[in-house]
């Protein structure tokens, strides 16, 4: 205890007496160090993880009840529905019918078979106020305007099959020649419509930009859903709710014989996950190189300090203070730095950089990047870059203290 | 007491070997002012270095104060150094980023006194040499002098049996080294051993008892 008493009574006296800029430059390479530590894995998990809210806040909600494997559509609709108004959690719910089918755009100028252009969609009827309400998809609305619930042969399309807008060619994919306001010729459980382009809706998230969206009213009359019977529906629930114990629930009072009960996390596209998984890995790669770095810099640093200062560590040792006291200080100088770096490079990233990304995220073509800093991920990196700081900083100063005593105060 | 019985100490540089203290017996007794003298490379400095623990001898026993300290661990040398034995340096060898009181006290920290007794012991060490008012001086605030005798102040705070001096007065001027060489006589007359290494005659006579040096051999005890 005494020697740590000492050991700190010694690094204290060093770092107040050394020179300011010196102390400056060591603290800014950590905040570096820790900005990386935290930020290029918090940018990486960001990708996904906006992804995954977009995803959640567009079109999952914050539980998804869909069709059945096997199944057309989520029979006993309206009971189900009712369940889920008793439910105390919800907020709200947007039931959406789908129906696989074609859209042929520019028909009357392209008479030639191997002119036409035809896209397969999902056709997805909504209640465009519901939907709306829920997932504010009108704001996506990129040309012409969003649909109202008595709109009658008009749809919005999205910007998947809009060439403008997805300029990719892929085998089996046409994108259409086609701009708000143009006639398109839709084709649906074997009946062939004219319909116009209300609007064109684009979104990164996927599943918004590749549905071709119209009334629920028109497109179940068209596939002849007179039961009411959907194909799926989103659950908001309240501020707090949890979605697992909403899932649960559903699943006790038996609303899994007729629907897929998700979370919004369970509803993931699992390339999402393997991918978030992937850059987090990644990220922690490009971490622990930043961690190596930083160490070397402690390394150096302490070991050039402790170079420079042999003879007054010869001194010490030699009028009869401990080995374990100077290599201690060294450990608190090392430590002091680690700390002050922490520290200002979280006033950084909490102060500064999360609201900033939050407010302007960083524009990535699937995803609007955020800065991911959970409180636990950054505990563990400062608690790793502290350790590895501490092993940084007594490496050398063991090396020197174990120089022959007489050796170091003569400066052999 | 202080004994040496045929000490020897060798350096190896490669392939070559200098002996710098050939069998050297050496005895002082408790309270003695012993100036080790001689010309320069005769061996003195090493000779003290041996004597006070900071060196290894090639072969030889070192006894002080009825202890034979061959075998001792390092760890073993540096509480007995640090209990035992005082040290003043040709340079000082003062910590820079202490003060003249940090400096002084941290010895005695190290022997498990309290911060305030450690700081009361070493300021009272302070004003006794005639620094009561520059304890919160940096080393670099300090005349030559002046350091030397906050070293002085430092190597005897803790009332070591012996006190060791290398060429105290090496680096100061006539007017400093007579206010550190006084400053030993007083503390001789207060009973200190004192084992100092200088090549002045001068401060050598200013000693109880001169031991001369020639060739790694004492030749006048």
């Amino acid at each position: 205890m005494d020697h740590i008493k000492i050991g700190f009574f010694l690094a204290n006296r060093q770092v107040r007496r050394a020179s300011k800029w010196t102390t400056g430059l060591i603290i800014f390479v950590m905040v570096l160090t820790f900005l990386n530590l935290t930020v290029v894995s918090g940018v990486l998990v960001g990708l996904i993880e906006s992804s995954i809210k977009a995803e959640r806040q567009y079109y999952t909600s914050d539980v998804l009840l869909s069709t059945p494997d096997k199944k057309e559509y989520i029979e006993n609709t309206s009971n189900i529905i009712e369940m889920i108004k008793s439910l105390p959690e919800m907020e709200m719910y947007s039931p959406r019918y789908s129906e696989a089918g074609t859209i042929e755009a520019n028909f009357k100028e392209n008479t030639k078979v191997t002119d036409k252009e035809v896209s397969g969609v999902v056709f997805t009827g909504i209640d465009p106020d519901t939907e709306n309400k829920l997932t504010g998809i009108s704001k996506f609305v990129v040309e012409g305007s969003y649909l109202n619930a008595d709109d009658f042969d008009q749809v919005m399309i999205g910007s998947l099959f809009v060439k403008k807008y997805s300029p990719v060619e892929a085998a089996g994919f046409t994108a259409l020649n086609v701009k708000a306001g143009d006639k398109i010729r839709i084709t649906v459980n074997g009946i062939t419509r004219e319909m116009t382009v209300k609007g064109i809706v684009k979104s990164k998230v996927n599943e918004v930009s590749t549905r071709v969206y119209l009334p629920e009213k028109q497109l179940r009359e068209l596939i002849g859903r007179d039961d009411y019977n959907v194909d799926d529906i989103a659950i908001k629930l309240k501020d707090g709710a949890d979605p697992i114990v909403v899932k649960e629930a559903l699943i006790k009072a038996g609303a899994n014989k007729y629907a897929k009960i998700q979370t919004y996390e369970d509803a993931q596209p699992k390339f999402l996950k393997d991918i978030k998984d992937t850059f987090a890995l990644l990220g922690n790669m490009i971490s622990s190189i930043g961690l190596v770095v930083a160490s070397i810099t402690i390394f150096i640093v302490i070991f050039i300090n402790a170079i420079t200062r042999r003879k007054f560590i010869g001194i010490m040792k030699g009028i009869g203070i401990h080995g374990n006291v100077i290599e201690i200080s060294y450990v608190f100088q090392s430590m002091f730095y680690a700390i002050c770096g922490s520290f200002i490079g979280l006033l950084i990233l909490y102060g500064f950089l999360v609201p900033f990304i939050d407010a302007h995220p960083i524009d990535f073509p699937f995803s609007d990047g955020i800065l991911v800093a959970t409180v636990s991920g950054t505990s563990i990196r400062i608690g790793l870059l502290i350790f590895a700081t501490l092993i940084a900083g007594y490496i050398p100063a063991r090396m020197i203290v174990r120089k022959n005593t007489l050796d170091a105060i003569l400066g052999r | 007491m202080i004994q040496t019985k045929g000490l020897v100490k060798t350096f190896i540089d490669g392939d070559k070997q200098t002996t710098v203290l050939k069998g050297i017996d050496f005895r002082a007794e408790s309270g003695e002012f012993i100036a080790i003298m001689g010309r320069s490379g005769a061996g003195k400095s090493t000779f003290m270095y041996q004597m006070s623990l900071l060196d290894e001898p090639t072969a030889g026993e070192i006894i002080l104060n009825d202890v034979n300290t061959k075998g001792m661990t390092q760890d073993e040398k540096g509480q007995f150094r640090l209990n035992e034995l005082g040290y003043v340096f040709q340079d000082y060898a003062l910590l820079p980023d202490l003060t003249a009181l940090e400096n002084v006290a941290l010895p005695l920290l190290m022997q498990k006194l309290s911060k305030a007794k450690a700081y009361e012991m070493a300021t009272a060490s302070l004003e006794r040499i005639g620094l009561g008012k520059k304890i919160n001086s940096l080393p670099s605030q300090l005349s030559g002098g002046e350091q030397q005798r906050v070293s002085i102040s430092r190597a005897v705070a803790h009332k070591p049996k012996i006190l060791f001096a290398d060429e105290p007065t090496a680096n100061l001027d006539h007017e400093s080294s007579n206010k550190v060489m006084e400053i030993f006589k007083e503390l001789h007359k207060a009973g200190q051993t004192i084992i100092m290494v200088t090549h002045e005659e001068e401060y050598g006579r200013m000693a109880e008892r001169i031991v001369r040096l020639d060739d790694g051999r004492i030749v006048q005890k």
